[in-house]
C-alpha cells in the first residue's frame, strides 16, 4: 500500500525534474506577484495600510502558488488518461483511494519543490524569515498543497478534458486570488463577498499560514481574519471531504466510459 | 454486448476474434474490471470481476490497444513503476537501489524479448514494435496467471509481428501463462489452440480452429465429367455422397482430397478442391451469408 502511494507519487517528482519548462514557468509566476506587484503595492498604499505589503503578498502567492500547482498537477490525470497511461494504473490491484493518494501527495510534493524556490526568492527580495517562520512556511505550505491537491480531484472528476479544463481554470483560479485575500486584505468586506469569500478553499491556508507567520507582531489584527485552529479545523475537513468525493466521482467516469 | 459466454482453460491461447466494433475490447474491459457489467458474471483465474475486482488485477497481464507506457519515463523506471505499483518489490527511488531480484528478472524477461541494450532509453524514442515489447516486459514481471492481448499487432510491420508471435510463443512456453487474445488478424487467430469468433456482440462460433473452419464451411470436391452418367454410376459404388450438380459437390467425409481423387477412374473434365480458409470462414461470418465459391 505504501510502496503504491510512494510509486505513484514519485513518478511525478521525476518528472517535474525532467520537465524544464514547468521548473522555471512555476518559478517566474511568482516572481511577478511578489517583486512587481507586491512592491508596486508598497509603494502606492504600503505608507498608507500600515504594514509592509511585499511580505503580505509574498506570504500569500507562497501558498496560492502551492495550492494551485498542486491541484493543477492532479488535473494531470486528464493527460494521463489523453495518453492512455490511467489503463496502467486502474488495472492495478491497488485501491483508488490508493492511486488517488498517491497523485495528490506526488503533485504535493512538486509544489514543495516550488515552494522551496519561492521561499529561497523571498530572501532575495529582503523578507525576513525567522525560524519559526520557516517552518510555519514548510508545515503550512505542505497543508495547502494536500488541501490543493484533493481539490484538484473534485475539479478533475467533472472534466472530460485537458482543453476544457484549460478553458476553465481562470473562472476557478483567479477570482480565489481575490476572494483569499492573496495580495489584498479580507477584513470587513460586504457581505456578499464575504460569503464568496468564505467558500473560497485558498482563503483557508493564507490565513493559517499569516496566523502563524505574523504570531505575536502588531500588524496581526490588521491581517488575520481567523484563529488558527478554526482554519485548519475547515482544512482538515475540506481535505477529507474532497478526497472522498472526487476518488468516487472520478472511479464512476472511469468505469462507466 | 449481448449474452457472450466462453470458457478458457488453463495455459491455452484463446483467440477473440471479431470485426471492428464487434466488442471485443469490451469484452476485454470488463474481465479485466476497467469496466463494469451491466449484467451477468465473469470468473477470471477463479475470482469474479465484479465482486473480487482487486484479486482479478492482482491476478492478470494486459497489454492494451494502445500503448498505455508512460512516455516521459525510461523502459526501466516503466517497469519499476509496474512492479512497485503491484507491490512485488519495495519502492525504492532508484534502479541501482532495486533488489536483486528485480534486476535479474529484468534482465532475463528483456533478453527474451530482445531489448536488453534499450532498457535505459526513454520510450519517447522508441518504435511501435519497441513498445509492445516493453509492454510485454512490464506486463509479466508480476507472474500473471492470465495475459490479456487486445489487439497486440495493431499497427506494428510485419518483421514486428512476426517477432511479437515468437516471443509470445516463448514466453508461453516458458512460463505456461493462459494468454487470451483479440484480433482481427486471421492468420494469427489461425495459431490459437481455440478461437471464439464474435460479431455484433454475440459469439457466431467457437472451437478449435479446425473446428470452427468446419462448423461454418464444408471442405468439398468440385468434378465433372464428360460422361456424367458413368461418372456418377462410379461414385456410387465407390459410396462417395453426391451433393448438387454437375458439377458434382463431393464431401471429404474423413478422406483426404487425394484418396477420392486417386479412387475415381472416370476421366474428369473439372477437378478444384474446395478447402475452406480461415479467412473465407470469417467473412461469411461477417457479411452475414455463406460464400458459395
Amino acid at each position: 500500500m505504501v510502496s503504491a502511494v510512494l510509486t505513484i507519487a514519485y513518478r511525478d517528482l521525476i518528472k517535474l525534474l525532467k520537465d524544464r519548462t514547468r521548473l522555471i514557468t512555476s518559478l517566474i509566476f511568482p516572481f511577478v506577484l511578489i517583486a512587481l506587484l507586491g512592491g508596486m503595492l508598497q509603494a502606492g498604499l504600503g505608507s498608507q495600510i500600515g504594514f509592509n505589503l511585499v511580505a503580505f503578498t509574498f506570504t500569500g502567492v507562497f501558498i496560492q502558488t502551492l495550492f494551485q500547482s498542486s491541484a493543477l498537477g492532479v488535473i494531470s490525470l486528464l493527460e494521463d488518461r489523453e495518453n492512455d497511461f490511467t489503463q496502467e494504473l486502474f488495472v492495478s490491484p491497488v485501491s483508488r483511494y490508493s492511486i488517488v493518494f498517491g497523485k495528490v501527495l506526488g503533485e504535493s510534493a512538486v509544489a514543495m519543490v516550488q515552494g522551496a524556490g519561492i521561499i529561497a526568492f523571498g530572501f532575495v527580495v529582503g523578507i525576513n524569515l525567522g525560524l519559526s517562520q520557516l517552518i510555519s512556511l514548510l508545515v503550512i505550505g505542505l497543508a495547502a498543497c494536500l488541501v490543493g491537491g484533493a481539490f484538484g480531484i473534485v475539479l478533475l472528476a467533472n472534466l472530460t478534458s485537458q482543453r476544457v479544463a484549460n478553458q476553465l481554470f481562470p473562472f476557478v483560479f483567479l477570482p480565489q486570488f481575490f476572494l483569499a485575500g492573496v495580495f489584498t486584505p479580507i477584513k470587513g468586506l460586504p457581505i456578499w463577498l464575504e460569503v464568496l469569500s468564505r467558500a473560497s478553499p485558498l482563503r483557508y491556508p493564507v490565513d493559517l499560514l499569516r496566523g502563524l507567520f505574523y504570531a505575536g507582531q502588531e500588524e496581526y489584527a490588521q491581517v488575520v481574519v481567523d484563529a488558527p485552529v478554526l482554519n485548519l479545523a475547515v482544512m482538515a475537513g475540506m481535505f477529507i471531504a474532497f478526497m472522498i468525493a472526487g476518488t468516487w466521482l472520478f472511479v464512476r467516469n472511469e468505469r462507466n466510459r | 454486448m449481448d449474452g457472450i459466454s466462453f470458457k478458457v482453460q488453463p495455459g491455452e491461447l484463446f483467440a477473440l476474434l471479431g470485426p471492428n466494433g464487434a466488442g471485443k475490447t469490451t469484452t476485454i474491459s470488463i474481465l479485466t474490471t476497467t469496466l463494469s457489467p451491466t449484467s451477468g458474471t465473469a470468473i477470471v483465474a477463479g475470482s469474479d470481476v465484479a465482486k473480487q475486482a482487486s484479486d482479478v488485477r492482482g491476478k492478470v497481464g494486459i497489454i492494451f490497444q494502445k500503448p498505455s507506457l508512460d512516455l516521459r519515463l525510461t523502459a526501466e523506471q516503466n517497469i519499476r513503476f509496474h512492479a512497485t505499483l503491484y507491490g512485488l518489490y519495495p519502492f525504492r527511488p532508484a534502479y541501482s537501489a532495486m533488489p536483486r531480484a528485480y534486476k535479474e528478472k529484468l534482465q532475463e524477461l528483456s533478453e527474451v524479448l530482445d531489448i536488453s541494450g534499450e532498457i535505459f532509453k526513454p520510450i519517447s524514442t522508441f518504435s511501435g514494435g519497441m513498445k509492445r515489447k516493453i509492454e510485454i516486459v512490464r506486463s509479466l514481471i508480476h507472474r500473471p496467471k492470465v495475459l490479456f492481448l487486445d489487439e497486440p499487432t495493431i499497427g506494428l510491420d510485419p518483421s514486428s509481428r512476426r517477432s511479437l508471435w515468437h516471443y509470445l510463443t516463448r514466453v508461453r512456453a516458458d512460463t505456461g501463462t493462459t494468454v487470451l487474445l483479440t484480433t482481427h488478424y486471421l492468420e494469427e487467430a489461425e495459431q490459437a489452440d481455440r478461437i471464439c469468433i464474435i460479431n455484433r456482440g454475440k459469439v457466431v462460433s467457437d472451437g478449435t480452429p479446425s473446428e470452427v473452419k468446419s462448423q461454418l464451411l464444408d471442405s468439398y470436391l468440385l468434378i465433372d465429367s464428360g460422361d456424367r452418367s458413368r461418372l456418377l454410376d462410379e461414385l456410387k459404388t465407390l459410396g462417395l455422397t453426391v451433393e448438387g450438380g454437375p458439377p458434382f459437390r463431393i464431401p471429404f467425409k474423413g478422406k483426404t482430397p487425394h484418396q477420392i481423387v486417386k479412387s475415381i477412374e472416370t476421366p474428369l473434365t473439372v477437378l478444384k478442391v474446395h478447402a475452406p480458409t480461415l479467412e473465407d470462414a470469417y467473412l461469411a461470418i461477417v457479411e452475414g451469408a455463406r460464400p458459395d465459391g
